[in-house]
This record gives structure tokens, sequence and C-alpha cells, in this order.
């Protein structure tokens, strides 16, 4: 009972991360169809905020809620230029702009190398997340708790946004029919830009996350764009609600595979599972209901 | 239909035997005599590179299948290879030396037919194919396409490139394999030899470009530029899609894993940091540059991109990360069909006709030997 406590914290607390950098890639993926490489390089570009927010407020805790909110402007800036550059050029090559911003991304983690350095750098993490409480009889680490709940509140936060805003009601009339709602009067430009702005933000926010669980580094983003992109596949473009069931399923079945292997072999085998997953379901998981897709 | 019918418009026979003279001249009688040994080491490395880049010219650039994976296929010819030339060093029964290293004294069972050379040049070609084969059927007759094949293909090269690491005592982990002695019984130390390895290059490379051609002006080559173009009438026309693509796939993992194995001899060394994630998207620089949709581009791409980095990574080690980042974005968002695009249109121009652009490689098609020496090591992201 024990075991299968542990695992499935370990699990939830995998796919927490996995859903934060997941979520702004569901969005923007399902927004435009665009391939974003970059988006590995705006988590990196949230970390490094946090840390050097760190060295201007040297407490810990408040550092930490300034790092949330100023890594979601930097990363939501990040990408804002991005698509005013590059990526609004390039609707109709979805592929293209994979590799459009795969160079941008070798040309951030450099920059990120001459500005911080190759080695990587700690931010501490505030008193209050250090340790374990222990739940059921499990010590459970305060950070890994805080990150599941950063994940919560920004699912509710973007799902209310989509729901009830005027933007929201904006951004799934351009997912659903690009060109009808062009029609319609919406300026498809000017959501696509703050979708990418919100996107590209919450990448950040999972960036400064990161820094709670270990050292950053140039290559953060790298080791998690893939991930971040099969849990997008898996969930189906478009919705955030397959994001979420994506994240936390394949969270936990990593999490379990490798508790009975090893970590490499549960990676092989979590893809097998997604390529079988996907000869039932070529969609992923939730599908959104779309029109005008060649 | 104009592209359509402009990628099939094919030169004259008598030109392509030229073209492909040529190239072999230049090849087998130049650049042997013009390079130093080193050199012509390096040049046999960026023929295995661009041995990758032929096959996804095929797939990516005329199949549209983007795939971000070819590492994986690479990576399974090279180590093949290394597990041979291995396990060929350590004499019959012998254990090759890092084994004894990492603390198990024994061969695992799956590397023992290895030690027959007949049996590692099948393995070479046959795994990677069935692999490829595989996951090919698994995703295209689901119609999983563009991006969802895209990521997956990446998610491959993750995946093996982990896997490597993680069996560290049957794959060297991140070391990889390195120190090879001989060559299917010939001394790699032995420049002769070495040369040697550069002509079964050559040759090698020369027989994949024909190959491509042949099946680029064949109906399987039509096909697969209309599925394309437009898979669902190609459906309509009574053809499976998913076929064309599977066997496009499939020839392409074989020149990735043709290329790989080559690649152990030449540089000495596989590892890891060879197959993973970013080198794999690295393969489709030069491609991307070169012109994917051409039977050139990918070729000259490749070389060029590897030279380039080879010469200019040594003086500015940061400054060409910038310069391919910034070549990559430039040439894809505003040069989709690569510098070889820039070729034919200047060959449109009528001014232009009378002076006609030969189709072998002329201008900047070997690399000149402008570039500081530098160790022939695999891989050269130190990140």
């Amino acid at each position: 009972m024990d075991v299968l406590f542990s695992q499935l914290f370990a699990g939830l607390s995998l796919g927490s991360v996995l859903l934060l950098a997941a979520l702004g890639l569901a969005l923007t993926f399902g927004q435009m169809g665009v391939i974003n490489m970059a988006h590995g390089e705006f988590m990196m570009a949230g970390a490094y905020t946090a840390y050097v927010v760190q060295g201007i407020v040297s407490n810990a805790g408040v550092s930490l809620m300034i790092s949330l909110v100023v890594g979601f402007l930097v990363g939501g800036t990040l990408g804002l230029v991005l698509e005013m550059t590059l990526i609004h050029r390039m609707y109709r090559r979805p592929l293209d702009t994979l590799l459009v911003t795969w160079g941008v991304a070798l040309v951030l983690q450099q920059a990120a190398r001459n500005i911080f350095g190759a080695p990587n750098v700690d931010v501490r993490a505030p008193e209050w997340l250090r340790g374990a409480i222990s739940i059921a009889g499990l010590d459970v680490p305060r950070t890994r708790l805080f990150i599941i709940a950063l994940a919560v509140v920004c699912v509710v936060a973007l799902s209310l946004v989509l729901k009830l805003t005027p933007l929201g009601r904006r951004i799934r009339a351009v997912v659903q029919n690009r060109d009808l709602a062009e029609t319609s009067g919406i300026s498809t430009k000017a959501t696509d830009r703050l979708t990418f702005f919100i996107g590209s933000g919450l990448a950040s926010v999972a960036g400064v996350a990161l820094t709670l669980l270990g050292s950053i580094g140039p290559t953060l983003g790298t080791n998690y764009i893939v991930d971040a992109f099969l849990v997008v596949v898996v969930g189906g473009i478009g919705q955030i609600k397959g994001a979420v069931i994506a994240a936390f399923a394949l969270g936990i079945l990593q999490a379990t595979i490798e508790y009975s292997t090893t970590a490499s072999i549960a990676k092989v085998l979590v893809f097998v599972v997604i390529v079988a997953f996907l000869q039932a379901r070529p969609q992923g998981l939730v599908s959104v209901r779309q029109r005008g897709i060649a | 239909m104009s592209t359509l019918t402009g990628l099939l418009a094919r030169p004259g026979r008598t030109r392509t035997l030229a073209g492909f003279a040529l190239a072999a001249v230049l090849l087998f009688a130049v650049a042997p005599a013009v390079l130093s040994d080193f050199r012509l080491n390096l040049l046999a490395k960026f023929l295995c590179l661009a041995m990758v880049a032929v096959g996804i010219g095929l797939a990516w650039g005329r199949g549209g299948m983007l795939t971000l994976g070819q590492g994986v296929f690479f990576g399974l010819g090279a180590y093949i290879m290394a597990m041979h030339l291995k396990l060929a060093d350590a004499g019959p029964d012998g254990v090759p030396d890092f084994m004894s290293l990492y603390g198990s004294g024994e061969v695992p069972a799956w590397w023992e037919p290895l030690r027959s050379a007949p049996v590692a040049i099948l393995a070479i070609l046959v795994v990677p194919c069935a692999l490829a084969a595989l996951l090919g059927f698994a995703v295209f007759t689901r119609r999983v396409r563009g991006a969802y094949f895209a990521i997956l293909s990446q998610a491959l090269a993750a995946a093996f490139a982990i896997l490597l690491i993680g069996q560290q005592k049957v794959t060297g982990g991140t070391n990889g394999l390195n120190g090879f002695r001989s060559f299917f019984g010939y001394d790699l130390a032995d420049p002769v030899n070495k040369r040697m390895i550069f002509f079964i290059a050559a040759g090698v490379l020369l027989l994949m470009v024909a190959l491509v051609r042949q099946l680029m002006v064949s109906r399987f080559g039509e096909l697969l530029v209309a599925v394309r173009d437009q898979e669902n009438r190609v459906r309509f026309l009574g053809y499976d899609p998913a076929v064309i693509k599977v066997v496009a796939y499939v020839v392409a993992a074989g020149m990735a894993a043709v290329g790989g194995a080559l690649f152990v001899p030449v540089v000495g060394i596989v590892s890891p940091a060879d197959v993973g994630v970013v080198p794999s998207i690295g393969f489709l620089v030069g491609v991307a540059i070169g012109g994917r949709a051409t039977l050139l581009g990918p070729v000259l791409g490749a070389i060029g991109v590897s030279w380039a980095q080879t010469s200019l990574s040594e003086s500015f080690p940061s400054g060409w990360i910038y310069f391919q980042g910034a070549l990559f974005i430039v040439v894809v968002a505003f040069l989709p069909g690569g510098l070889a695009s820039l070729v034919s249109k200047l060959r449109r121009t009528p001014r232009e006709q009378t002076a006609a652009v030969p189709d072998a490689p002329v201008p900047d098609a070997p690399p000149t030997p402008a570039a500081p020496p530098v160790p022939a090591t695999a891989g050269g992201h130190d990140d």
C-alpha cells in the first residue's frame, strides 16, 4: 500500500512538471499548429529569471513570488517577439516553424551560456518549502507539493481565461475555425499574439518552478521539450483537458515502470506505449472538433 | 502543378552521366591528390554525414516526412559496426576491453552473432530498416503525419540516447565505443587503410545518389511527391500512401545506418552524443540549407555545413552556434527551397540560360583545404 501510494505521488509530481511544461505548448500548438521548439528555452529563460531575481531580492520566499510574475512577463515577451518577427510569416508551413524555432532555441541556449556561463547555477528554495511533510505515513517534499499546487493554479487560471473572457472566446474561435473567425471580425493576428504571449509566459512559469527541483543550466529546455511535446500529442491538440490527463497518465506510467526497471528502460517503454496508444486514437485523447483543416 | 513538373523535370541522360563522372573524378582522383591524409579523413567523415542527408532528402524533401530521429538509424548502424569492431579486436572468444572495465566479464548473448563480419554487415542494414518499417507502419497506416510524426520520431531519438546511456555495461554509456584497432582485418592506424575507407565512403555515397535519382524518375518517385502534396488524392487513385511513405522512410533509415557504420572507422568513436535529439536535428540543417527537394542539395548542404562547422567552430566555438542558428532561421524562413533553389532561379533567367549550370557539384563541392587542422572528434556538441 505504501509502495502504491509513493508511486502514485511520484507520478503526480512528475505529471505536474510535465503539465506545466506542456500547458503553454498545448495552447500555442492548438491555436496555430505551430511547433515551437524554443518553448524549452522559454522555460530556461524563466529559470534564469528566478536566478537573477534572487540575486536582487535576497529573501527566497519573496523572490520566488516575484519570479513567477516577472518570469511570466519575460517568457511572454520573448514569445511575442518570436511571433511578431518569424512565426506569423509561416502560417501555412507549420513544419518549417519547427526548424526556425529550433534555430531560435540554439541561439537562446548559446546566449544563456555566454551570459550566465556554461556551469549550472542554483536558486535557493524559501524556508517554508524546505523539508518534507508527512501525509499518511509518507514523507512528501514540500517543493513537490508546491509544484503540484502551481500546476493546478495554472490550469484553473487558463481554463477560466479560455471559458469566461472575451479573449478566451476569441482564442477558441480561432482554434476551431481560423477563417470563419477572421470573417466574423476577430483579429486573428492580435489573438495569435496574445495566445503566444500567454503560452510562452506559462513556459517560463514552469521554468521558475523547475528551479525548486534542481540546479539550472543552458540545456534545461532541451531536457523537457521532448516530453512536453509527447504530452501534447497524447492529449490531443487544442484542449487543456487532454493535456492534463496525458501529463498525469504519462507521469504515473513513467514513475511506475521506473520503479520496477530503470529510468532508461522506462523511457523506451513509455514511448512504445505512446505509439501503441496512437494506433487506437491517432488524434490523441481529446480532439477539438475542427473545421477547415486541410 | 508547376512545382510538381518542375521537380520531376530532369536533365538529360548525358548531362547526368557527365555529372556523375565529374563527381567521381573529384572524389577519386582530385581529392586524394590534393588533400593530406588528415583532411581526406575529415572529408570521409563529411561524406558519411552526407549519406544521412541523402536519405533525409528523400523522406523529407520528396516525401514530406519531417524525420527528427535519423540519429537513431545512424546510431544503430554505427553501434552495430562498433560492436563488431570491438569484438574483432578482442579476438575469438575475447571480451571487449570496456566490458571488463565496467564490471561484467562476459559478452552478452545478443552481442555474440556480431563477431561474424557478414552477420554484422547484414545487421547494419536489417536492424535499422526493420525498426523504421515497424514505426513507419504503426504511424503511417493510422495517418499520423506532419507535426505528430516529427514529434514521435524525435521522441524515438531521445529514448534511444537515454537507453544507450543507461545500459553502460553493454553500450559503454556516455563514453560510447571507441579505440578500434582494425577494420575487417585492416589496421586502422595505417594511412593506406584510412584512404581505402575514404574510397569506400565515396563510392557508397555516389551509389546512394544514383539510387535516389533512379527512384525519383520512377513511378514510385512520382507517387512519393504526389503523396507529399496531396495524400488524399493519391489514396483516391487506389494507391496506399502508407506503403509509399514506409518504403521511402525505410530507404532513408538504411542510408543513415550505412553512413553511421562507415562513420565509426573514419572517426574512431561513436557515443550517445552522436545519436540523440540535438544531432538528429543537426542532420536536417545541411539538408534544409542545401535544398531539401533536390537531388544534390542535401549532399552539398551536408558537406558544406559540416565543413563550415569544423573550420569555424575551431576559431569561434560560440560564434558557430549563433551562426548555425541564424543561418537556419534565415534559410528556412526566407528561402524554403534552400540554396539549390537559388541555382535553379538563376538558371531560369534567360541571361543565364546559355551558361547552363551543370547538375554536378562544381563551385563549392569539395571542402577547400582552408581549414586549420582540427582533431576529428565525433559530435562536436560540448554541452
